[in-house]
């Protein structure tokens, strides 16, 4: 059993008297520590920001020209938070519940609670930083509902929240570039962690415009690289979004933690053709006016204007009275895709559903539907050259979020010491399923408010200064490194990386997606390795190591996608129950509903290395409920 | 579904210390629903296919958020749709046998990395120079106490809603960074918890475009047209007046 070291007493108290006996660094001592940080996104940037201001010495990689592009920006809808504004009852013990409900009772209660609490901290200190948030006539902010609650706890910046937010953090990070403090690495890609006698103590990096091999070493490393979505090839992040940091991390030893947990978003615009690249999100805030519906009949040819009232399925507010068509993200897209299943989709492909906005354009009036969704309506007829005014959107669920990553304990430590991990890529609190706008809340809960504080506990106790890098492990690493990116452009074979890609996450779509079996998975398991035997042999990269070949940056990432597919199928294949996002078709209610088994599965699992084409080793870290009651999750 | 046949002009240049030159390459078939971006995707791939190198071009989210993509098409920075980024233009604006030139962004202050990339660390040094509010984390005060009239919080958003693409600095004849500049001291200057840092925010952030060797602003207004996100001009006469402020005190 893993010891994920959450404190003792009651679930109320549990933060602040961790925080009260966490050991501390003095101030003179801060700046002789140095702290890598990995990912400028919104966990990224608040955390290298925050301990930078507290005096730390931070360096800090991006991928990207600038920090502030990382994805974090194309997050749209909003940021939870239990300010209670609106005076319906919110409360931080409301948003810990609904957001422990939310992911089917697979998350860490303690953790849970904690983001909670710090959430109206993280809204206080992006107002202060000038993130300009939605406001009412008043002068005062505004809230609005998110699916899985019943209250308005969402504060919002038009459909930008997430580029607003991570400027805060951008800003907030760019402030400390200027003062020095923090080295800004941009286009600068991380290839390996380097681990001494079981601590982590480094990074290798690529320069991705000269395509030097460096090699950074720290006191602590922290990682904010991100979820895994990629792995399907089309999701809606972005496209160098990718698992490389935490698989490598992984590799070197530390633990990945419940890999099956993928949060399919059910309103993202539907494929439509083979060289599609992305798939675009429309942000859940549409379902609080837009109506999800689809023909009664199968196969209806009519246009959906043409389709009187009483011959359409509002299926969700069918189904679930309560929430309608504000239900979890989980079950709006496995219900989208039962309808199309039956053959009640529509569109050119049959694989989408309505997403409606008449009766509220009726009752509010065009203008406020666009001043609340304008630029989301643009976008969408950007794309498919429809006006969403006039007919209804055609949607369709796509790969979004990963709830799964490597494994941290309450500290957010991983089982690495001097490895943090934050944001989406570590897993401890969204359980099998994220509700909307908990994500930029986690993000910067982790960065802001958990981070500067729990860093401080290990780094009092290891002496201060920098690990040399001439060290046998940082060469043998920068040699792998090196010799890696020599046999891909060596190899020049028929196909391209994204031959390869596409044909990964087809796979994994269909095997391992919406819902998942006992049979698609093992046939998963057989295909995952052949297909990384062909991308060995038979890729082709163009170009050279020794300058700015993107060809190459996403042969690399494939090549770690195709090894990192294998550990996600097993872990699926191993959770035989139905939870959250992972739905097992041998494991449903009789309505259709995911059906936990908590008797066996109460527990985090928790994947230890041992080496390619050998199974993982499971560690388990129980799921200890001392607050709330697990139930069936109902939303009826 | 309709294809178009296309033939596009392509700036090809191996680093900042090469020269480059336009190539010339054919676009077949291209599916008139695909983005501008991924018809690129499917000329790289045909490139790679032939063992020739890809063009070079940043791009991330593609959903026309990060600002990461750009690139000057047929004279016009992002091409010729108003308020769009090059990810989110698409090929059913083209018509068929049509040539297509595309180039990078062409400014001092922006030199070309490799083919159409160009490297904007400059407004990144512009916003380190004051594009913040000192906020130290952990010092703020309840949100709620700041009360922010709505019509100067939409006029700060209107502002903030910059990606950073750079596409106004390539239409601008003096490839000046005013806008830029501008949003980002209009979103900050206009908000009541901007104000302490104002005078100094306005001066650095100017000093540091000069620095970086961006031309100034005569007026022209093709930064405003280039923009996608629609940034107003208005931002540029606003910066005008803070920094006067801020030079008489």
């Amino acid at each position: 059993m893993l010891n994920s070291k959450i404190p003792s007493g009651p679930l109320k108290d549990k933060w602040a008297n961790h925080k009260d006996h966490l050991k501390l660094v003095n101030p003179a001592n801060k700046r002789k520590y140095n702290v890598i940080v990995v990912g400028t996104g919104l966990a990224g940037a608040s955390a290298a920001a925050s301990l930078s201001e507290m005096g730390y010495q931070v360096d800090t990689f991006c991928m990207q020209d600038s920090a502030r592009r990382a994805h974090s920006i194309s997050a749209q809808g909003g940021i939870n938070a239990a300010k209670n504004y609106p005076n319906d009852g919110d409360s931080i013990y409301r948003l810990f519940y609904d957001t422990v409900k939310g992911g089917d009772f697979r998350s860490r209660e303690a953790n849970v609670y904690r983001l909670a609490e710090v959430s109206n901290q993280i809204i206080d200190q992006c107002v202060a930083q000038g993130v300009p948030f939605a406001r009412e006539y008043s002068g005062y902010l505004d809230n609005r509902s998110f699916g899985g609650a019943q209250v308005s706890r969402t504060f919002y910046a038009r459909g930008q929240t997430g580029q607003q937010l991570l400027l805060g953090a951008y800003s907030a990070l760019m402030k400390e570039v200027g003062r020095g403090s923090v080295t800004l690495h941009t286009r600068t890609e991380i290839l390996d962690i380097v681990v001494i006698d079981g601590v982590a103590r480094g990074v290798i990096t690529r320069n991705l415009i000269s395509g030097e091999i460096a090699s950074f070493a720290a006191d602590a490393v922290v990682l904010a690289t991100g979820g895994y979505s990629n792995v399907f090839y089309l999701s809606t992040n972005a496209k160098a979004c990718n698992v490389t940091a935490a698989w490598r991390a992984h590799k070197r030893g530390a633990f990945f933690a419940n890999p099956c947990y993928t949060q399919i978003h059910p309103t993202c615009i539907p494929v439509h053709g083979e060289y599609q690249s992305k798939l675009t999100l429309m942000s859940e805030s549409l379902r609080n006016d837009g109506r999800v519906w689809v023909p009664k009949k199968e196969g209806d040819p009519r246009k959906a204007q043409d389709i009187p009232e009483e011959e359409r399925d509002y299926y969700l507010e069918r189904r679930y009275p309560s929430f309608g068509n504000l239900v979890p993200r989980d079950l709006a897209s496995r219900n989208a895709k039962m309808q199309c299943d039956e053959g009640k989709g529509v569109g050119p492909t049959g694989q989408a559903v309505y997403l409606d906005f008449e009766e509220a354009i009726g009752r509010l009036g065009e203008d406020v539907i666009r001043a609340r969704y304008g630029n989301l309506f643009d976008m969408y007829e950007s794309i498919t050259a429809e006006n969403p005014y006039k007919q209804p959107m055609l949607i369709f669920p796509a790969l979004h979020y990963t709830m799964g990553g490597l494994w941290v304990d309450y500290n957010l430590m991983s089982n690495l010491p001097g490895l943090f991990v934050l944001g989406e890529a570590n897993f401890s609190d969204h359980g099998a399923n994220r509700l909307g706008a908990s994500a930029l809340m986690q993000g910067l809960a982790d960065g802001y408010f958990v981070l500067p504080y729990t860093i401080g506990d290990y780094l009092a106790g290891v002496p201060s200064g920098r690990t040399a890098t001439d060290s046998d492990e940082f060469r043998q690493a920068e040699k792998e490194a090196e010799e890696k990116i020599e046999t891909l452009l060596a190899i020049k074979g028929n196909k391209t990386v994204d031959d390869f890609h596409r044909e990964l996450g087809k796979l994994c779509w269909e095997k391992c997606g919406m819902s998942r079996d006992e049979q698609g998975l093992k046939e998963a398991l057989q295909k995952i390795p052949e297909i990384r035997d062909e991308f060995w042999k038979n890729v082709n990269v163009p170009g050279s190591g020794r300058d700015l070949n993107q060809s190459l940056e996403r042969a690399g990432r494939v090549a770690d996608f195709l090894e990192f597919a294998e550990l996600m199928v097993n872990d699926a294949l191993y959770r035989k129950e139905s939870c959250g996002g992972h739905f097992r078709e041998e494991s449903k209610t009789e309505e259709g509903e995911a059906l936990r088994d908590d008797k066996n599965f109460t527990h985090v699992a928790a994947w230890e290395f041992q080496g390619l084409n050998k199974e993982p080793q499971l560690h388990k870290e129980a799921l200890e409920f001392e607050t709330v009651q697990l139930t069936q999750r109902s939303y009826k | 579904m309709k294809t178009i046949n296309l033939t596009l002009q392509i700036w090809r240049q191996k680093d900042a210390n090469s020269t480059g030159q336009f190539e010339s390459y054919p676009a077949k078939d291209i599916d008139t629903a695909m983005s501008f971006l991924e018809m690129l995707d499917v000329v790289n791939e045909r490139l790679t296919k032939e063992g020739k190198e890809p063009v070079a071009f940043d791009h991330d989210c593609r959903e026309g958020i990060c600002g990461m993509c750009g690139a000057v098409v047929n004279g016009q920075p992002h091409g010729h749709i108003k308020a769009t980024t090059l990810c989110q233009l698409h090929m059913r604006h083209f018509n068929d046998g049509e040539t297509i030139v595309i180039e990078p962004w062409r400014s001092t202050a922006f030199p070309v990395t490799k083919d159409l990339i160009v490297d904007r660390t400059a407004f990144d040094r512009i916003i380190s120079a004051g594009g913040f509010i000192s906020a130290k984390t952990g010092s703020a005060p309840e949100a709620s106490a700041i009360s922010i009239q709505q019509d100067k919080a939409e006029l700060s958003m209107d502002a903030a809603s910059c990606i950073g693409c750079g596409a106004c600095v390539a239409s601008c004849p003096n490839a000046s960074a005013m806008l830029f500049t501008s949003a980002k001291v209009s979103h900050l200057n206009l908000l009541p918890q901007g104000r302490v840092e104002a005078k100094d925010r306005v001066t650095n952030m100017v000093k540091q475009m000069d620095e970086e060797g961006f031309g100034n602003c005569s007026n022209e207004y093709l930064c405003e047209d280039a923009c996608p996100k629609e940034i107003s001009v208005v931002n540029i006469a606003r910066m005008n007046k803070e920094f006067r402020t801020a030079s008489r005190s």
